[in-house]
């Protein structure tokens, strides 16, 4: 076991403290251990919101007839809910990656500690399973477009754009649930995120237009990540567009500007303490 | 010595108040197998995170193959390979994906991680359970392929800490034959133990750490010459009776060392000073001569025990 350090610095010539230019080796990593383990998991989190859109949209659909969107179009019920459960189900899969995962692979399967003894910087790590997740909600995304499109939700062409706007959201949901996820320390804590996602879900205009709040309540809706999202998912699937999309957009990058400046600070303070 | 590949000086890690590691030198030479010995919370691991380059110093200075690990961190740290003390094999990944992937984390071409997984896992005889998930090895298999791992990317130096805690006896002889393979071939070796035997069998030279101090620094027969006598004779009298047969024991060997199980009477022939026992009436419920060792050392140079 001689030193041959020629080939290593051959192929990976661009090495800093924070990135190594390798997340393709995270990313490889994840594939392999998604093809042996939780492929139930992944079947799980689609499912879910194809049942909100049966139950609710369909059934309870039959009774609401139409409802009008921000921008003042009259839509069948179970077009107004569906792209706001697209944007969901684009969140739920980077949340449960960025969240659950990583904070099991940090605190028990010390797999980052690996990682990180290795030439791997903490960037490297951090793009890698935030991609990993990205990939997951574009997956989950998909899936529930092909499910719109059977049932005749997606009432124009720009519905196409909704896939690049649920990666939007999903990579902002990824970074920052990641960076959340750093902090967290005993399975306690974890259930707070849940709590935090799930009026998330139930409030941020997925079921009913958010004219229905008092204008406090809608200013508290309007500053959270989901409102934005189910909004730009909406205006995209029901084809009508609005310069307030471009908010929309603005608001997913800063999120994820946010998100992965915090990750990889906290990866470093976490691991070069 | 020849150029170190490690050299600290006056380092130091404190954690708010607490100072985990207090101004230490050592250096260690190419080709040399290094420990630090010391009872838990000593500050060898803290010491070994710094070396390893995923722990910032507080104070003084540190090279790494002639590099400062605050700024070279990767580079370091692509030139090392690490034994944690806690296992973190790659769960959700068989044993030889393990290998391949960790190669893949130092930026390694595929083929050349294929070709030295195999040869790893021949070195750590898990060639037929390439196929095994990790959570179904045993605690010494999984030592086994924490080291295979730490190897693929053919390492200069070789950072194990605590490498045989927590395995059986006849795991920890396998580890250390396989480490003592490693170390003729000449990859340095520094591993960090509270077992006296490890750090007589595999450290060609060691630093004895206490409370985050080094207390001495030698070869392991030299540290032994120095701080011990050749032989040790150990006499239990009873918990009750211990201390006062020591008072009668006074003058007896180089040196007396009363436990609260047992006296310790240190001298160059065990057996003569056994039968002065006898000669002043002393009848010890068991006795029984051995060489010193470096535990002795330890409780010479700190008064306390290495496992507490």
């Amino acid at each position: 076991m001689t030193a041959t350090t020629s080939t290593e610095q051959q192929f990976a010539p661009r090495r800093s403290a924070l990135y190594a230019g390798n997340t393709r080796a995270v990313i490889h990593r994840g594939f392999l251990a998604t093809r042996s383990t939780n492929g139930l998991v992944v079947l799980s989190g689609f499912f879910e919101p194809v049942f909100y859109l049966l139950s609710l949209g369909i059934g309870f659909g039959a009774l609401v007839g139409t409802v009008q969107t921000s921008t003042g179009q009259e839509v069948p019920y179970a077009a107004f809910i569906a792209p706001a459960l697209l944007a969901v189900s684009a969140m739920n899969g980077a949340v449960y990656d960025s969240t659950w995962n990583v904070f099991f692979k940090l605190n028990y399967s010390r797999l980052y500690h690996g990682m990180l003894a290795t030439s791997l910087g903490p960037l490297d790590v951090a793009l890698g399973e935030i991609f990993l997740a990205l990939l997951r909600g574009a997956m989950y995304a998909v899936g529930f477009m092909v499910i719109m499109q059977v049932f005749g939700l997606n009432l124009a062409w720009t519905a196409l754009l909704a896939l690049p706007a649920v990666l939007l959201i999903a990579f902002g949901f990824a970074s920052l649930g990641m960076a959340i996820t750093s902090y967290m320390k005993t399975f306690n804590q974890m259930d707070w995120i849940a709590f935090i996602m799930l009026p998330m879900f139930l409030f941020s205009a997925t079921f009913y237009p958010i004219t229905v709040y008092p204008e406090a309540i809608q200013w508290v809706i309007q500053a959270l990540p989901l409102w934005h999202g189910v909004e730009l998912v909406r205006g995209l699937t029901t084809g009508a567009l609005s310069s307030m999309m471009l908010v929309h957009v603005g608001y997913y990058l800063v999120m994820i500007a946010i998100g992965i400046v915090f990750t990889t600070s906290r990866l470093r303070a976490l691991f070069l303490k | 010595m020849p150029h170190p590949v490690i050299s600290a000086r006056q380092l130091t890690k404190t954690y708010g108040d607490f100072t985990a590691v207090d101004g230490i030198d050592f250096d260690v030479a190419p080709g040399e197998s290094f420990g630090l010995l010391g009872p838990n919370g000593a500050g060898k691991s803290t010491t070994m995170r710094m070396v390893g380059a995923v722990s910032t110093r507080t104070a003084g200075e540190l090279s790494i193959l002639g590099l400062d690990p605050n700024q070279h961190g990767p580079d370091i740290r692509s030139q090392l390979g690490v034994v944690p003390q806690q296992d973190n094999l790659d769960q959700e990944l068989r044993v030889r994906d393990n290998l391949l992937v960790y190669g893949r984390y130092f930026g390694l071409p595929r083929r050349v991680i294929s070709e030295r997984a195999d040869a790893l896992l021949e070195f750590a005889q898990l060639t037929d359970r390439a196929k095994a998930k990790v959570d179904d090895l045993s605690g010494g298999m999984k030592r086994r392929l924490t080291i295979a791992r730490a190897l693929i990317n053919e390492p200069r130096i070789l950072l194990l800490d605590e490498p045989t805690t927590g395995l059986d006896p006849q795991a920890r002889h396998i580890l250390w034959d396989r480490l003592f393979r490693l170390k003729e071939r000449g990859t340095t070796l520094v591993l960090t133990t509270h077992y006296m035997d490890e750090a007589e069998q595999l450290c060609d030279r060691l630093v004895v750490v206490d409370k985050g101090r080094i207390m001495a620094e030698g070869s392991p027969a030299a540290l032994i010459r120095e701080y011990s006598s050749r032989e040790v004779l150990e006499v239990r009298f009873g918990s009750d009776k211990n201390a006062e047969a020591a008072e009668r024991l006074a003058g007896v060997g180089e040196r007396l060392e009363v436990l609260p199980d047992r006296i310790l009477v240190y001298s160059d022939n065990g057996e003569a000073v056994l039968e002065q026992l006898t000669h002043r009436g002393l009848e010890p419920i068991t006795s029984l001569v051995r060489r010193s060792s470096l535990e002795d050392v330890f409780l010479r140079l700190t008064g306390r025990s290495l496992i507490e």
